[in-house]
């Protein structure tokens, strides 16, 4: 199915994320179906669908910001429970990239990458500030490495954001609209950052309506509407040859002009 | 490759996580600790609560004219009946109320008229009532024209005064304090460093010490001979006091006018006076309105500080009322009556002020 | 014509009415002429009045012997000291009390606040009425309510109310034992400067090896055992070596032990209570202040729950918090002015109220006292400008 980039390590091993009948209501609101997903190591999957179709809840499910009410998620062999300490295991294995960065205002772009290691995995601040530039260099930033978050511009924001995820050493990045808050001009240092890491063969969930991103980077592609997966395919068929109704009226939408 | 071709429909959400058990079990008994402040919480309330209702309704004494009808162990609210009249109009003449019971419909009415988003003319009713209304309110509650009998300042007490001072103190306050909120933004040193000045000094002292102030040293400052009201002295110190607090509401509200409105203006070919006056503090005034609110709020409360320079407002008429010897003993219903008072005032002005700026935020981002 | 650049624009003059500058500077003459005259004239006027009452002017008062009590005073005072005593007197007391509620108004206002925050839906609510209840209310009714209804209203010295027999309240106010400190208690100050030190030494230790190896020990939790355990250790190795004096009833009153007068304790209770609720609004809405995403990116982080509070919720809570904070301060420590309502010997009912009344020094005292507040204001506004300056965010 995958035409692109590198393969898959392994597809015999456990999946990286696995949800089953997993369910979710806001109060009465049924935000998220009976939502079947297995996401292998080193697989890229693109998420897409209208607002309020309950994509960026799907993903918040997996490092549990959102807890789901029926179902299963399972992710690096690790069950999702209300067990504090497993929800802390799974959250260190899982990086997550939001659309307004959310970095700490009050400390410097190098403290906001070394918090997590420094605090979580107890490394020493030298082996912590090390690491911290070399992905900061990565994502092509290290210059800005003593400035606060304030002081840089929304595509210099996320990479940071992207380069603090990364400091952990996540197994899955998981992208909730990375770039629909930038200015035009920032989309694209930000997506070829992301293509950087999917050549390396991160695994990721994106949701993002770049469907240039989709269409070179993703494994799959998924469509949700109304808390449901619609469609799910390779992103050939998936453009060219939309199977669903729905899915077909929102590719016009969005690719239309 | 799946495709999903019949759409799942919404499932009501599993009993667990809905409806009043789940709404009991996630609010109040989510875990141990959590039962626990529940438990607590409750015994505190059932502390507070329960010996409070036995005492001001289940054991209380509602009617009756003097001490004797006060029998019952529980609050005597026959107290507070006997003296409501006081509470609320002072030594005003009996037959002379009508004139107060009219300068407050006047003034409800128009202050509903603003506060009613629908209503229209918002504009001339304000104008109305910052002008036109004081002056009705001094020819109605002094008298002396029109055939009015004269009600001299220390007749008036009670909730009257209490309103009185309030809205005169925060009319007052309004005009002084735009002038000085603008001459604080202002590019001339000395028009700035004169209004820092005036505004830091009256927000740096007490209230009570403006009030001695007034009280004692304004007849040194009038020339020998003249001698100023007691009402006037308190009318002055409170507005001086107040107008300090309200330039710097009215700062806060220019400050959030973007500078190219006021730029926009100027290209338009507009004088000073002109851009302020038609364009910024408009705008402005809309955004200080919960301000405006919250520091009438705190002037309210803060009349009762004129019963220190011997006017009766209505904590100071009550407090005068429980040094009565034929009602001795009755302090914490007198107390009591007048905290709800002022409770019922501030709380609906405080909640109103909160309703303008959520209705202010949600206007902005919409 | 000039060679070099000019700094207005070139053109025919103006009249001097229709320049810029020139209307500025006629204007701000106007403004400092008004203010001249007005002054003058208040001036002539109360030289005037003055003369005619036969006040003379200036603060050779404050060395004239007062002649009146005052209840409460932290340094030696009897009637027969000066006028300027009667200040220092009142402005210690007006510190003593702000700074006792300010304490106290802290911890009601941090705790409530953080309440109103709880996902326990009762707890929030009570918060909530504590909140809506008490900064509605005017605080001199406050005070009225907790002196005249309360503590006016307590039994005789002989019906008082106790706590474990050591422990008394009358109407004539609340006494405690006293602590009398026998030889060898010395050691107990000193455990406790040992182990203040050794916690900071153990903090600071803790953070540099936290940097250096990625290890850290609970250090809060073992300073604070090692704070209140030491002193309490060597106590009891040294046998006790306190007494304390029990207030006794003798006659109608107590005897011995600390006195702690009703004036104080109502108004201390009500600026306490009163500020609390409005301290507990500011903590609330600098809580809420930062972004849901924050939290979130901590916890994405795998930070937990102690972590993201301590590392991301709270550091930028506080700058939101602190300066509305120190705003209640200095309110707290205006209306504790309002002592003169029910007689607490503060500043203003000892100096502007009583000396006043005695010299008729109206200007000067008057103006001693509002100087003190000023001073207060001044200094704290410095403070958080200092405070401002050092937390702001940097931002572009």
């Amino acid at each position: 199915m995958s035409e692109q980039a590198s393969t898959p390590k392994a597809g015999s091993e456990t999946p990286m994320v696995e949800m089953r009948g997993v369910n979710k209501w806001y109060g009465d609101f049924h935000v998220l179906r009976d939502i079947d997903l297995e996401v292998r190591r080193g697989e890229r999957i693109v998420i897409c669908g209208p607002s309020g179709s309950g994509k960026s809840t799907l993903i918040r499910c997996i490092n549990h910001l959102e807890e789901h009410q029926q179902g299963e998620i399972v992710v690096g062999g690790v069950p999702l429970t209300q067990d504090v300490k497993r929800i802390e295991q799974i959250r260190r294995s899982v990086g997550m990239v939001f659309q307004h960065f959310n970095l700490f205002p009050h400390l410097t772009v190098l403290e906001n990458c070394c918090i997590s290691p420094m605090w979580v995995q107890k490394k020493p601040r030298r082996e912590a500030e090390a690491e911290a530039m070399k992905y900061l260099e990565r994502v092509q930033i290290a210059e800005q490495a003593r400035k606060y978050p304030g002081q840089l511009s929304g595509g210099q924001q996320q990479r940071v954001a992207i380069a603090r995820s990364l400091c952990m050493h996540p197994e899955v990045m998981l992208f909730d609209e990375p770039t629909s808050a930038l200015d035009p001009e920032m989309i694209k240092e930000v997506l070829d950052v992301m293509v950087e890491l999917a050549r390396e063969g991160m695994t990721m969930l994106c949701v993002t309506h770049e469907m240039g991103f989709a269409k070179t980077v993703a494994d799959r592609v998924i469509f949700m509407d109304q808390g449901q997966i619609i469609e799910e395919n390779a992103p050939e068929p998936f453009f060219n040859d939309p199977q669903s109704e729905r899915t077909r009226l929102f590719l016009s939408q969005i690719l239309g002009h | 490759m799946t495709i999903q071709r019949e759409m799942i429909p919404a499932r009501p959400a599993p009993g667990s996580t809905i409806g009043p058990i789940a709404w009991l079990r996630a609010n109040l008994f989510s875990g141990p600790v959590n039962t626990v402040f529940t438990l607590l919480g409750l015994y505190l309330l059932y502390l507070l609560l329960v010996p409070t209702i036995q005492w001001a309704f289940i054991d209380a004494d509602w009617i009756g004219t003097s001490r004797a009808d006060c029998s019952r162990e529980g609050a005597c609210w026959v107290f507070i009946n006997a003296r409501i009249g006081q509470f609320i109009y002072g030594l005003y003449p009996g037959s002379e109320i009508w004139r107060v019971n009219l300068t407050f419909a006047v003034f409800a009415a128009l202050i509903a008229w603003l506060a009613i988003p629908r209503l229209p003319f918002k504009r001339w009713v304000a104008v109305l009532t910052l002008v036109a209304f004081p002056l009705l309110a001094y020819f109605l509650l002094y008298g002396g024209h029109f055939g009015l009998r004269v009600v001299e300042t220390h007749r008036w007490g009670g909730l009257t005064l209490t309103l009185i001072l309030a809205v005169v103190g925060m009319v007052g306050a309004l005009p002084i304090g735009i002038l000085l909120a603008l001459g604080r933004r202002s590019q001339m040193p000395i028009v700035k460093s004169f209004c820092v000045v005036f505004i830091e000094f009256w927000r740096g002292v007490p209230l009570i010490t403006v009030l001695f102030m007034a009280s004692v040293m304004l007849p040194l400052f009038m020339p020998t001979g003249v001698s100023v009201d007691r009402l006037i002295r308190a009318f002055i110190g409170i507005t001086l006091f107040q107008s300090a607090y309200m330039a710097e509401v009215i700062r806060g509200g220019l400050q959030a006018i973007p500078r190219g409105q006021e730029e926009a203006a100027a290209a338009l070919g507009m004088t000073y006076w002109k851009r302020m006056g038609l364009i910024v503090l408009p705008q402005a005034l809309k955004m200080m309105i919960p301000g405006i609110v919250n520091t009438f709020i705190s002037l309210f409360k803060d009349t009762t500080l004129v019963m220190i320079i011997g006017l009766f407002d209505l904590l100071g008429i009550v407090q005068a009322a429980l040094s009565d010897s034929r009602w001795l003993g009755f302090a914490l219903e007198g107390y009591v009556f007048a905290a709800f008072m002022f409770w019922i005032f501030c709380f609906s002005m405080s909640r109103y002020s909160q309703y303008l700026e959520r209705k202010l935020h949600t206007g902005h981002k919409r | 014509m000039s060679v070099r650049p000019q700094a207005r624009p070139a053109g025919p003059k103006p009249p001097f009415w229709r320049d810029r500058a020139k209307r500025a500077l006629i204007f701000q003459l106007l403004l400092v002429a008004a203010v001249a005259a007005f002054l003058l004239y208040i001036i002539g006027n109360t030289q005037a009045n003055l003369s005619a009452r036969g006040i003379t002017t200036g603060f050779g008062f404050l060395n004239n012997t007062a002649g009146f009590g005052i209840v409460q005073s932290l340094i030696d005072y009897s009637s027969q000291s000066t006028y300027g005593r009667t200040f220092v007197v009142g402005l210690l007391n007006t510190l003593l009390v702000s700074a006792l509620g300010v304490l106290a108004a802290t911890i009601i206002g941090f705790t409530v606040g953080i309440a109103r925050l709880s996902p326990n839906w009762l707890i929030a609510r009570l918060a909530n009425g504590y909140i809506e209840i008490f900064r509605n209310i005017p605080l001199l009714l406050q005070i009225f309510f907790w002196y005249f209804a309360v503590l006016r209203a307590m039994p005789a010295a002989r019906d008082s109310l106790s706590i474990g027999e050591v422990i008394f309240l009358n109407v004539r106010g609340l006494y405690l034992p006293e602590p009398l400190f026998e030889s060898g208690f010395g050691l107990i100050p000193l455990a406790f400067g040992v182990a203040v030190v050794a916690s900071i030494a153990l903090v600071i230790w803790n953070r540099r090896r936290h940097e250096a190896t990625g290890k850290r020990l609970p250090a809060g939790w073992i300073s604070l055992a090692l704070i209140l355990g030491l002193p309490m250790l060597v106590l009891v190795a040294t046998g006790v070596p306190v007494t304390w004096d029990v207030p006794e009833l003798r006659g109608f009153n107590f005897r011995g032990g600390i006195t702690v007068i009703p004036e104080f304790l109502a108004l201390w209770l009500a600026l306490s209570i009163y500020t609390a609720s409005f301290i507990a609004e500011i903590v609330r809405s600098g809580i809420q202040a930062i972004p849901h995403g924050q939290t979130e990116a901590a916890q994405a982080l795998s930070l937990p729950r102690n972590l993201v509070l301590r590392l991301v919720v709270v550091p930028q809570a506080m700058r939101v918090i602190i300066p509305p904070l120190t705003s209640q301060y200095l309110n707290l420590i205006k209306n504790s002015s309002l002592a003169t309502a029910i007689g607490y010997p503060d500043l203003v009912s000892v100096f502007a109220g009583t000396t006043l009344n005695q010299t008729g020094q109206a200007i000067e005292v008057i103006a001693m006292t509002m100087a003190v507040y000023l001073t207060i204001s001044l200094l704290v506004s410095m403070f958080m400008n200092w405070f401002n300056a050092r937390v702001a965010l940097v931002e572009r």
